[in-house]
């Protein structure tokens, strides 16, 4: 693994309403803005929208066909756009540096509309 | 209604005590599309080398959210900030992970607000906690930092 290597594309949806309803059960996160739409409209959305954490956990998995997740040391994220509804999340990254036996690499999430969803930085253990 | 600065940074949680359970982690590789059976199935788990079903590296927020803080809560507006649900955004969000989790480890979860600052001539208000999880051993398993964004007009 070197500098500019480049993580094998993860992609994942189309975001359902489905999806949003299992992802607030079993992630805990019971913020009406995922699932409801009257509620989502109320604070002034044009409807629900994805779970930041739901793209944060496919990009988990992204990492993971590149490492084993307890090679996983720290990794950090922004949120930088909403992930619509019906959108498809597309999970990338490369390397940025090698230094010894660590590496930084940097992540992202993109809509099918090539949207920036979240951007962030992650920092793997290599042998 | 904006977030008094004074009255929360620098508060600290009770310690909450949560059991990671298999069930949650099978449900939630279902919800995640997951398609590695490490995650869903305790045998594919053991057969990997692991004791149980490990958590998935976010899984961490879940836990925190299992088990709302009676002091702090970002929601909680006797003994939290009181945030009003249809403002929130989540900004950033930051993992450390010191040892693998698994179903069954019982870990003790304490939450700090650390910083509350504004952006955009405060219209947005950003809230930062930082949670700490620990084993009834005392050993650091794994820290997460949260950033929620709370929109104000």
């Amino acid at each position: 693994m070197g500098e500019g290597d480049i993580l094998p594309e993860l992609v994942r949806g189309p975001i359902t309403r489905h999806t949003l309803a299992l992802f607030a059960g079993a992630s805990h996160d019971h913020v009406p803005l995922h699932t409801d739409s009257d509620f989502a409209r109320a604070a002034g959305m044009d409807d629900v929208f994805a779970h930041g954490m739901l793209s944060m956990a496919y990009l988990a998995q992204a990492l993971r066909c590149w490492v084993s997740a307890e090679r996983l040391l720290s990794w950090n994220v922004r949120f930088t756009a909403i992930t619509p509804l019906h959108a498809t999340v597309h999970c990338r990254g490369h390397v940025i540096e090698r230094d010894g036996n660590r590496a930084r690499l940097s992540i992202g999430a993109w809509t099918d509309r090539n949207l920036q969803t979240l951007d962030g930085t992650a920092v793997i253990a290599l042998d | 209604m904006r977030i008094d600065r004074d009255a929360h940074v620098g508060v600290v949680s009770e310690p909450r005590t949560v059991t990671v359970e298999a069930g949650f982690l099978t449900f939630f590789a279902k919800a995640t599309g997951e398609t590695d059976p490490v995650y869903f199935d305790a045998d594919a788990a053991r057969a990997a080398g692991h004791p149980a079903i490990p958590a998935p590296p976010t899984y961490l927020f879940s836990l925190a959210l299992s088990a709302p803080a009676r002091r702090g809560d970002l929601f909680d507006a006797d003994h939290g900030l009181g945030i009003d649900m249809m403002r929130v955004l989540h900004g950033e969000q930051r993992f450390t992970h010191h040892a693998p989790i698994h179903a069954g480890d019982v870990l003790i979860l304490t939450t700090t607000t650390s910083d509350i600052y504004d952006k955009k001539g405060g219209a947005l208000q950003f809230v930062v906690q930082e949670t700490r999880a620990e084993d009834r051993a005392g050993v650091l398993r794994a820290e997460m930092r949260m950033v929620t964004v709370v929109r104000h007009g």
